[in-house]
C-alpha cells in the first residue's frame, strides 16, 4: 500500500496538484494497480533485454540541411504571455 | 440516391461515374451532422467551411480524371492529430481552445489525396481510456445503443462511422483504441504495423506504442484509408522507409490454405460466452473458406495487462511534463513558476493524473528496475512468443473485445475493470504486430462482435486478405444502426 507521503511525493515529482480528496483516492486506486502488477515478479527475467521500440532501428541520421521552420507568429499564436519573441514567465530567480 | 448511407467504396465509385459530387456527399454528411449528431455526439469540432473549399477542389480533380483511393470522399479525424487552422485538444481541458499551426503527416496525405476533413472527433482524454468516458468534453454514444459507450479512446472516430456521418475516419491505437471501438460499433478497424505511419503531428501519448489506425465501414474502405495514409516520413524516426503494397490488390477473395492460429489464452476466463460463439463460429468460416486452423500458444500472453500499464503511463509521463500553460493551452496563476505549474497541470482530468502518477512512480528512483525495466523485459518475451507464432502460421485470429458495448458509467469509477477491456488488443501493441478487427456477429441484445486478425510485421495485407474473405462470405458488415428520431426522449439523462 502506498503511503499518502508517497503520494504527495510522487505529485510534487509530476508537477500536480492534487486535492485532498484526489490523493486519497489515488493512494487506493494505485495500490491496487501497483498489487496487480506485482505479477511480474513470477517471471525471471535476468537474461532477458529490454525492449525499448517494437520496431527497433537505430542511428536514424539526415544530412544537415535547413528546412523551413514554423513563423514567430505561429509559434507565438497559442500565447498570450510573450514579449520580444520570447515566451514570457514568472520570475525563476527572485531578488533578496 | 441516400448519399449518407453509401461505402466509402461506393462513394468512390458514384464519384468516378459522375452520379454524384463530393460537394453533395459532403453536404449530405453536414445535414445528417446537424440532424442526429446531438444524440450520437461523435464530432468535437465541426470544420464545416473548409470541407466545402476541400469539395469543391476535389470536385475540380475528379472533372479532371484524377483518380485516388479518397479522392472527395468525407472523412474524420480524431482530435489527437494535428489539424492546422482546425482546434486540436486531445479530449483535454489542458489543450483547450489551441489551433495548431500544422498539419500531421496523415492530415498532409489525406489533403494531398483529396479527401474532405468534416471535423474532429471526441476521444478520452489524450486517448486514455476505452470509452471516452474520460473525454473532457462529454461522452459519445453508441449508435448501437446510445445508453452504451461506443468504446474508445478513439470512439468520436467510430461512432461517425458508424452513425453515417463520415465514409472513413482516423484513429490512434495505443492499446487497441481503434481495434475495440470498431468491435463495439460494427465497423473494421486496422492497427498498423509500428512505424508504417508515421506519427509526425500526432499528440503524443505512449510513444513506443502509438500508432495511426483508419476505421471503414468494410474491409476495403479501412484498405483505402491506409492505403493513403501508410509510408515514410523522415520526421518521425520510428517511421519505417518500407515500400507500401497496394492493399486494394490483396483483396481477392482466395485464402486457400492460409495458416490461422487459434491460442486458447484468448478463450478463457472474463471472455462473454455469446462473443465467444461468435469468433468460434467465424474461425469455422474461415475453415469453411480454405484456411486451416493450427492451435498455437503465447505463454507471456497474461503478463501483457501488467507490461501495458507500466509501460504506456511511464512513458505518458514523459511526454505530458510539456504541458505547462506557457506555450498553448489555459494557464492558471500561481504564486510563483511551480505553484502556477502545478494548477495549470490540474486541468488534466482524473484518469490522466492517474496515469501520470503511476508512470512517474514506475520511473522513480528506487523503482525504475522493479517496475519500468521489469516491463521492458517482459515486453522482449511478449514479442519472442509473437515472433516464434507467425514462424507457424499467417494470421492469429481471437476476439476483440472480451464483452459487446458496456453501459455508460458501468466501468468509469473502476480503473482496473476498464484497463481490462483491453485485454486481447495490447499485446500486440507491444509486439511488432499489425492487426485488425471486423465484424462477425451480433448479441442477444442487438450489440456487435468483432473478429481480431493479427498479422507478423508489415503483414498488413494479408490480415486484409483474410478479412476481406470473412466479409464477402458474410452479412454482418451491412447492418446499420438506426438512430432513434431525433424527438423521442433520452434515456438515462
Amino acid at each position: 500500500m502506498l503511503t499518502l507521503p508517497e503520494v504527495e511525493k510522487i505529485a510534487h515529482l509530476a508537477r500536480l496538484h492534487l486535492t485532498e480528496a484526489e490523493k486519497q483516492q489515488f493512494q487506493q486506486q494505485l495500490s491496487a494497480v501497483l498489487d496487480y502488477m506485482a505479477v511480474l515478479e513470477q517471471l525471471d527475467t535476468r537474461d532477458v533485454p529490454p525492449t525499448a521500440h517494437a520496431v527497433p532501428q537505430q542511428n536514424i541520421w539526415r544530412e544537415d540541411y535547413i528546412e523551413p521552420s514554423l513563423t514567430t507568429e505561429d509559434v507565438f499564436f497559442n500565447t498570450s504571455q510573450h514579449e520580444q519573441q520570447q515566451f514570457k514567465i514568472q520570475s525563476v530567480l527572485l531578488d533578496e | 440516391m441516400d448519399l449518407t448511407s453509401l461505402t466509402l467504396t461506393e462513394l468512390r465509385h458514384a464519384l468516378r461515374t459522375g452520379q454524384t459530387t463530393s460537394a453533395a456527399a459532403t453536404e449530405a454528411i453536414i445535414n445528417r451532422i446537424v440532424a442526429v449528431d446531438n444524440q450520437v455526439q461523435s464530432y468535437l469540432t465541426l470544420a464545416d467551411e473548409l470541407a466545402y473549399q476541400q469539395a469543391e477542389a476535389a470536385d475540380q480533380r475528379i472533372a479532371a480524371g484524377e483518380e485516388t483511393p479518397l479522392l472527395g470522399v468525407p472523412v474524420a479525424i480524431k482530435d489527437i492529430i494535428c489539424t492546422a487552422g482546425v482546434e486540436t485538444t486531445a479530449g483535454s481541458k489542458i489543450l483547450d481552445g489551441f489551433i495548431p499551426p500544422y498539419d500531421a503527416f496523415v492530415v498532409q496525405k489525406l489533403k494531398e489525396a483529396g479527401a474532405v476533413i468534416i471535423g474532429k472527433t471526441n476521444t478520452d482524454e489524450f486517448a486514455m481510456g476505452s470509452s471516452t468516458e474520460n473525454s473532457a468534453f462529454f461522452t459519445t454514444r453508441n449508435p448501437w445503443d446510445l445508453r452504451r459507450v461506443p468504446g474508445g479512446s478513439s470512439g468520436g472516430s467510430a461512432a461517425a462511422v458508424a452513425a453515417q456521418l463520415a465514409y472513413g475516419a482516423l484513429g490512434t491505437d495505443t492499446g487497441g483504441s481503434v481495434r475495440q471501438p470498431a468491435s463495439l460499433c460494427n465497423l473494421v478497424g486496422l492497427r498498423p504495423t509500428y512505424g508504417r505511419v508515421s506519427r509526425w503531428g500526432v499528440i503524443a501519448f505512449a510513444s513506443s506504442l502509438d500508432q495511426v489506425a483508419p476505421f471503414g465501414r468494410t474491409v476495403a474502405d479501412c484498405a483505402a484509408m491506409l492505403q493513403v495514409v501508410a509510408g515514410y516520413d523522415p520526421r518521425d524516426s520510428t517511421s519505417l522507409n518500407e515500400p507500401v503494397p497496394d492493399y486494394a490488390a490483396a483483396l481477392t477473395g482466395d485464402i486457400q490454405g492460409l495458416k490461422i492460429g487459434v491460442p486458447e489464452q484468448f478463450f478463457g476466463n472474463g471472455l462473454n460466452e455469446e462473443v465467444a460463439q461468435a469468433v468460434r463460429t467465424a474461425i469455422d468460416k474461415l475453415v469453411g473458406l480454405g484456411a486451416t486452423i493450427h492451435p498455437i500458444s503465447l505463454p507471456h500472453i497474461r503478463y501483457a495487462l501488467p507490461v501495458y500499464y507500466l509501460i504506456a503511463p511511464a512513458e505518458a509521463s514523459a511526454n505530458l511534463a510539456r504541458y505547462d500553460g506557457i506555450r498553448y493551452g489555459p494557464q492558471i496563476n500561481g504564486d510563483d513558476l511551480l505553484d502556477s505549474l502545478k494548477k495549470t497541470r490540474a486541468l488534466f482530468g482524473p484518469e490522466v493524473k492517474r496515469r501520470i502518477m503511476l508512470g512517474s512512480y514506475a520511473l522513480s528512483a528506487g523503482y525504475y528496475e522493479a517496475y519500468y525495466g521489469k516491463a521492458q523485459k517482459v515486453r522482449t518475451l511478449i514479442t519472442r512468443d509473437f515472433k516464434e507464432a507467425f514462424t507457424q502460421v499467417d494470421v492469429i485470429a481471437t476476439p476483440t473485445s472480451p464483452v459487446t458495448a458496456f453501459r455508460i458509467g458501468e466501468k468509469a469509477d473502476d480503473p482496473l475493470s476498464m484497463y481490462l477491456a483491453d485485454i486481447y488488443t495490447l499485446p500486440l501493441n507491444l509486439s511488432a504486430s499489425c492487426g485488425l478487427s471486423v465484424p462477425c456477429g451480433f448479441d442477444s441484445q442487438g450489440l456487435p462482435i468483432g473478429l481480431q486478425l493479427m498479422g507478423d510485421t508489415l503483414q498488413e495485407a494479408t490480415i486484409l486478405k483474410a478479412a476481406y474473405a470473412y466479409e464477402q462470405a458474410t452479412a454482418w458488415h451491412k447492418r446499420l444502426p438506426v438512430l432513434q428520431s431525433p424527438s423521442s426522449p433520452d434515456e438515462e439523462e
